[in-house]
């Protein structure tokens, strides 16, 4: 992995580019959940078990099976949430909670009734995951905020996780 | 005043000759369209002293493209939504999605690029790990609010930043104060972040 700083500053007299960058020596990869997995410590409204202003689901109620997950103490629930139809298409968010804590989400369903919206899921849509207050709990790979400057950017979280990055 | 740009890729054995072109590039787009440099190509437009058909392919697609979100969103994004000539509401995810494009053609199909607080994800952070980007919570400085997780999107934030509140909403000619900061995510960051500016313009009653 490689972590790589730019910092580009535009000046009345021109253009200043820094580059410095550092590599890492490994990936941090090995056994990973197929989708996003949350440390924290409360279940969230992640799974969209409420419709909304959305109109009524066509198909699937929500269901739970609970197969036990190998290697963790407690078993592992598999709750589906309902499949929510929207104008775009049917979404569908599958959660795997341990106790109380969410150690899985993905889709189950993400289906579009159009071709543009087929091309935006076809990315994999992004899972909105729980509130968190820590950055560092969160385990995050970049933070997304209002535009920083340069001076701002040496204050920001972005920063942190660079310099985390560079070793 | 600047931009500071991040990258983080993920993809083995991608050359690192490759952030040159990725700097040469920024470089080149800030050349082109910085309203903060006299001599840009858009400043010389704004003042007259050049025509739009003299301009470069690149000014003109920009602009035709500020055009077509300025219809989409009902003049709440516009390249002069100050009065004067400014695109870099589009310039700004455009050049983040370029720089992008250029690490994924050399081979870096791992990647995200941060470009003051908007953000391009290519492929996964890791094998089986999705990218997970903190949105910063405008309320306390270092937190996050939420963490949006996926595949290969983008995130863009539009919020009062640090120069002071100015997206302004079009119609009103004063700057946008409905709300605090405003996330888009989607597959593509140019019109991520179009639609953020669109929609924090909006306020509260809006998007």
């Amino acid at each position: 992995m490689k972590r790589i700083l730019l910092a580009l500053v535009g000046t009345v007299a021109g253009l200043a580019a820094l580059l410095s960058f550092k590599t890492h020596s490994g990936l941090t990869g090995g056994a990973a959940l197929p989708a996003a997995s949350l440390p924290s410590s409360e279940p969230s409204a992640s799974a969209p078990s409420t419709s909304g202003g959305a109109s009524a689901p066509s198909n699937s109620t929500p269901s739970s099976s609970a197969p036990p997950e190998p290697g963790q103490s407690s078993a592992a629930k598999t709750i589906a949430g309902q499949a929510i139809q929207t104008r775009y298409g049917v979404v569908q968010v599958q959660v795997v909670v341990s106790g109380q804590k969410i150690q899985n989400a993905s889709f189950l369903q993400l289906t579009a009734d159009d071709p543009r919206s087929a091309e935006i899921n076809s990315q994999a849509g992004p899972i909105l995951l729980q509130q968190t207050l820590s950055a560092q709990s969160s385990q995050i790979d970049g933070v997304s905020g209002a535009t920083y400057t340069s001076q701002g950017y040496l204050q920001s979280l972005q920063s942190a996780l660079d310099q985390a990055g560079i070793k | 005043m600047g931009t500071v740009f991040s990258f983080d890729v993920r993809a083995p054995g991608v050359d690192d000759a490759v952030l040159d072109d990725a700097a040469w590039l920024l470089h080149e787009i800030d050349e082109t369209f910085s309203t903060y440099s006299e001599g840009s190509e858009i400043s010389r437009l704004a003042r007259g002293e050049l025509r739009l058909a003299d301009c470069s392919p690149d000014v003109r697609l920009v602009l035709d493209e500020c055009e077509r979100y300025r219809r989409i969103t009902g003049g709440y994004f516009s390249a002069d939504a100050g009065g004067s000539l400014d695109p870099s509401g589009y310039v700004k995810g455009w050049a983040i999605e370029r720089v992008s494009n250029l690490l994924t053609d050399a081979g870096a199909t791992s990647h995200s690029v941060n470009g003051g607080g908007d953000v391009q994800c290519v492929g996964d952070a890791g094998v089986g790990k999705p990218w997970r980007i903190g949105i910063a919570d405008p309320r306390a400085a270092g937190k996050i609010a939420t963490v949006v997780a996926g595949t290969g999107f983008a995130v863009a934030t539009s919020g009062v930043e640090q120069r002071g509140a100015h997206i302004l909403d079009p119609h009103t000619g004063q700057p946008a104060r409905g709300l605090l900061s405003l996330t888009i995510v989607g597959a593509h960051l140019t019109e991520a972040d179009v639609y953020a500016t669109a929609g924090f313009a909006m306020g509260r009653n809006g998007a």
